[in-house]
């Protein structure tokens, strides 16, 4: 929630073990474990169907699994009453895919509704933070009083990113927070993260196909397969022998991504 | 002001003494959103400076988020536009960039349209409205001529009918609809029997409730509220499809396979409802009158012989066809704004949502006005 005096890097702050969540008879994840450390950015990346959106829609708290723990910011979620859920609710912020802004209130209402709901705030003061997160995510100042329905996909994403970032969460939740944007777009987008997180001390968990994503700001990589996830830098898991992950990080769109960098790198 | 800085839960507080020739603000605790009202009450009612220089020390800041780092920076900001110089004493680094940052975000956003006198937002809105009307009126006269051309078309070449959706709309609009339909129509015979005939008795011609049920039922009623369920039932379910392939863009992805809509959809949808509402008419009519028969004999002193020799002789021929006749026009009228305003959704899920209702009260107003002219119509022809 804020910056304190030890910005805790290396800290745990979200603990998945022996996750299993299946709908019907079909299992998605089995047995997953993750642990994601403060301050950290980490891309959850994996074939269509393979339950990346699952997985995040499960860590805050959407889906229910059917075993295993979540641990996040010490409260172990499946077991959490609701006023103890509500409450680390305002520690996380989560940025679906098309923004997910509520469409009957401007960016400015969007942004201010959770410090509405959340705090006791005056008004002209949530005014004025929302105005401060309206420009850190990018956003002209005009683009307050617009409704999402008169905003460009990108638009909406930052004004949804702005929402999230309303209480100055821990933990921010990304899904696919670059699909749709052309790559200026999503370089500007990645670049933003990067920054917040410097500025805002975040964490951040981002499901992404986008590998510039995963090659600029992604410290570690959670490859969804086989139900479970395999979890490495860039680096080491380029050098994986796994046939998907091979694939995935050498494929003909990898090495047009990753290859100058890691050129640079090495 | 002496807070325990340090501990993990200690509230965000301010205050501010003179310190030699210095003028110190001194910040400590938890400088959070959880605590920014009280932060903020502090603020406006910490007394001015009386130096033209001010320390604001944040050495016992514990914890420092963007809402803090905004009330920081305001308070910087409105001693320097007094003209008051500022400087930040004993902040962490981390606190110290975070409100740089806030600083380079501090743009003011436009204030929101401001909001019209009452009065006239009223009148303005009745002006919008009722242009709003007019053209929706244009429009949908347009779009009456185009399925004219496209039905006549049809007609003309019967195999541009394309059969398994028109049998498809047929089950959906017309063949599911009979239980309800049914039911409905019973009732309605049941309660104008015994409406009638409470009215009726004061006279002692309780007879003459089958009159009452015969030309309520197959005038009026019959077809009438098989319009309204059929609007209700049909004509949102149109404009909830068309409107849904829209947003997606079907609509468009048929335009360019060379496939016209208005053939592919809104033919059979217009057919449908056109042969399924008289149906449905007739079957109301009987359902209707089987309710005041069954009312008739049960309730009161009325053999259903009685019934039947009464029906036979208030009714005429013309009684039964001034129901029936409508029920196509009904039909059309139905499917006509419901596949008008499934063709006007655009964009957002939202706009089928507020078409589909409109689509619904839109055709329930005309069919009851047009039931309202074919009335002054059949007087005026004496029938």
């Amino acid at each position: 929630m804020a910056i304190s005096a030890t910005n805790g890097a290396g800290v745990t702050v979200l603990r998945v073990s022996g996750l299993r969540t299946q709908f019907g008879a079909q299992v998605i994840h089995d047995d997953l474990e993750l642990t994601i450390k403060r301050g950290e950015i980490i891309g959850i990346v994996g074939g269509s169907g393979t339950g990346k959106s699952v997985l995040l829609r499960t860590m805050v708290g959407l889906i229910r699994p059917a075993a295993g723990q979540i641990n996040m910011l010490g409260a172990e979620i499946t077991a959490l009453n609701d006023d103890a859920r509500a409450t680390l609710q305002k520690r996380i912020g989560v940025l679906f895919q098309d923004g997910a802004l509520f469409s009957s209130l401007t960016v400015a209402q969007n942004i201010m509704l959770p410090l509405k709901e959340h705090t006791d705030l005056p008004p002209a003061l949530r005014l004025e933070i929302a105005e401060v997160k309206i420009n850190m995510v990018g956003l002209a100042p005009d683009a307050a009083n617009k409704y999402p329905s008169e905003l460009s996909g990108g638009m909406r994403k930052r004004a949804g990113l702005a929402r999230a970032l309303a209480l100055d969460p821990e933990i921010l939740f990304l899904d696919e927070p670059t699909a749709g944007l052309d790559p200026i777009g999503a370089a500007a987008f990645d670049q933003l993260i990067g920054e917040l997180r410097q500025a805002l001390n975040l964490t951040v968990v981002m499901v992404t196909h986008d590998l510039d994503s995963l090659g600029a700001i992604c410290d570690r990589i959670a490859v969804l397969l086989d139900k479970r996830v395999k979890v490495g830098t860039m680096a080491s898991l380029r050098q994986d022998s796994e046939p998907w992950i091979h694939e995935y990080f050498h494929g003909p769109r990898a090495r047009a991504a990753l290859d100058p960098l890691t050129a640079g790198n090495e | 002001m002496s807070t325990d800085a340090g501990t993990a839960h200690d509230i965000g507080t301010v205050d501010s003494r003179l310190d030699g020739d210095l003028w110190r603000i001194v910040l400590a605790g938890q400088w959070t959103v959880a605590a920014a009202t009280g932060i903020d009450r502090a603020l406006k009612s910490l007394p001015s400076a009386t130096q033209n220089r001010v320390a604001i020390d944040m050495a016992q800041v514990s914890a420092l988020d963007t809402a803090g780092a905004w009330l920081v920076w305001r308070t910087i900001a409105a001693l320097n536009d007094q003209g008051v110089e500022t400087e930040l004493v004993a902040a962490q680094p981390a606190h110290t960039s975070l409100i740089d940052t806030v600083a380079r975000n501090a743009v003011p956003c436009p204030d929101p349209p401001r909001r019209r006198n009452a009065f006239i937002a009223m009148v303005e809105r009745v002006g919008a409205a009722t242009f709003a009307a007019l053209y929706e009126a244009r429009d949908l006269l347009n779009f009456l001529g185009l399925v004219v051309i496209v039905l006549a078309r049809s007609i003309v070449r019967p195999h541009r009918i394309r059969l398994t959706p028109l049998i498809f709309h047929i089950e959906q609009s017309g063949l599911n609809a009979i239980p309800i339909v049914g039911l409905i129509s019973f009732l309605i015979g049941v309660v104008l029997a015994f409406q009638g005939a409470e009215q009726l008795a004061k006279f002692g011609v309780e007879i003459f409730t089958v009159n009452i049920v015969a030309s309520g039922v197959l005038r009026e009623m019959g077809v009438l509220l098989t319009a309204i369920m059929l609007a209700g039932r049909s004509g949102s379910a149109f404009t909830a499809q068309i409107g849904t392939m829209k947003v997606n863009e079907e609509i468009d992805a048929m335009r360019t396979i060379g496939l016209d809509p208005m053939e592919v959809l809104v033919l059979p949808r217009m057919w449908a409802l056109v042969i399924c509402l008289p149906l449905l008419a007739f079957f109301a009519n009987v359902m209707g009158l089987l309710g005041g028969a069954i009312m008739a004999t049960t309730a009161l002193d009325i053999t259903f012989f009685q019934f039947a020799r009464q029906l036979a002789s208030a009714t005429t021929l013309w009684t039964f066809w001034i129901g029936i006749i409508k029920a196509p026009i009904f039909g059309f009228i139905i499917g006509l704004v419901g596949c008008y305003e499934g063709l006007r959704v655009s964009g957002s899920a939202e706009s089928v949502g507020r078409l589909t209702t409109r689509a619904v009260v839109e055709s329930i107003f005309l069919v009851i006005i047009l039931d309202a002219l074919f009335s002054i119509l059949f007087a005026e022809l004496g029938i």
